[in-house]
């Protein structure tokens, strides 16, 4: 061996998310959920799950990094039990999510809103209209069609459940249409 | 500025802190302070206000590790004979214990150019900057290094 070589030793492997777990520093943690529809990524802060998403981990890390925390890893753990959940929903075999969600990253309005759409059950659907009024702004259809597409928790907060109004379409789905079609297929909606 | 999820920082800069640390302060006490180090910027990185120079700013924690560690030190002497505080089920020879003592016999300003080029991977010009030499010196510096090493060693 040449002494460059020789020298050219490399640095420790470090788990960093073991690492900040330790330190109580895993502000974000960031999992994979393998789904008929693709892959959905999930990331949890310690107060609940934070975020869902149909886009790539790279491009949803550099999200959050930006918008809550940028000590953000991908770690298995504390998102395990809402992978569980998913996987079972997925399945069929589930109808309810049962965990806590961190609101962080959306305002008060946009909060109204995607309660209201949690609050329709599994198998049925809604409208805009009808979610804007039990949000408590019955003219404000178009502002509700907005905060469900900024819904920051797609599949577990159901803004697929929601429809126009006439049902001639599905309507929109931040992710991709066929996403939401699949859903509500899988729900028995349609 | 935004800054880059920690793991990215990390995976990006770990090579050049690295050789940094073994520049610093050898072989054998390199790898706890590399953990010091990457723990104290975990703690410390949401409030870094300056995001352009992120290899800076993580050189600037490493050297205040070593420093750290230095003022422990002196504080606390250790003992001769003491066993060394993380020994390595790995033996000598794969340690390249060999090469490593004769690194630290080198005068500082060839083993810290040296150990910068190859184990931290740093350009010319980074080496100059680091060691405050021009990039001339830093080439003459790396050269006579290389030159004794292969001397000591073969």
């Amino acid at each position: 061996m040449t002494v460059e070589s020789r020298l050219q030793i490399t640095p420790p492997d470090l788990d960093l998310a073991v690492l900040a777990e330790r330190e109580g520093l895993l502000d974000v943690a960031v999992g994979r959920v393998d789904t008929p529809v693709g892959e959905l990524i999930v990331a949890a802060t310690e107060k609940g799950l934070v975020r869902t998403s149909w886009f790539d981990e790279e491009a949803t890390m550099q999200e959050l990094s930006a918008r809550i925390s940028p000590r953000i890893f991908e770690t298995p753990t504390r998102v395990d039990p809402i992978r569980r959940q998913l996987d079972e929903y997925f399945d069929g075999a589930r109808r309810q999510f049962d965990v806590a969600i961190d609101w962080v990253l959306v305002g008060q309005w946009a909060r109204k809103v995607l309660a209201a759409a949690a609050r329709i059950p599994y198998g049925e659907v809604s409208t805009y209209g009808a979610v804007a009024a039990e949000a408590g702004s019955p003219k404000a259809f178009r502002a509700a069609g907005t905060a469900l597409g900024q819904n920051p928790v797609p599949v577990v907060v159901p803004c697929h459940r929601v429809l126009p109004a006439g049902a001639r379409t599905i309507g929109q789905y931040t992710g991709g249409v066929h996403i939401k079609e699949h859903l509500l297929q899988l729900e028995g909606a349609i | 500025m935004v800054l880059p999820p920690f793991p990215s920082l990390v995976e990006e800069h770990r090579t050049a802190v690295w050789g940094y640390l073994v520049a610093l302060v050898g072989r054998a006490d390199a790898p706890d302070l590399y953990q010091d180090t990457v723990l104290s910027a975990l703690r410390a990185y949401p409030k870094v206000h300056d995001a352009s120079n992120l290899r800076s700013w993580l050189l600037s924690v490493a050297h205040s590790r070593v420093v750290d560690r230095a003022r422990a030190r002196a504080r606390r002497p250790e003992v001769l004979g003491d066993p060394p505080e993380h020994s390595s089920p790995v033996v000598a020879s794969e340690r390249d214990d060999e090469l490593w003592s004769v690194v630290a016999d080198l005068p500082e300003k060839q083993r810290h150019a040296v150990v910068l080029r190859f184990v931290g991977d740093l350009s010319y010009a980074a080496v100059a900057e680091l060691t405050d030499t021009s990039e001339a010196a830093a080439r003459q510096n790396v050269r006579a290094a290389l030159a004794r090493l292969r001397k000591e060693l073969s």
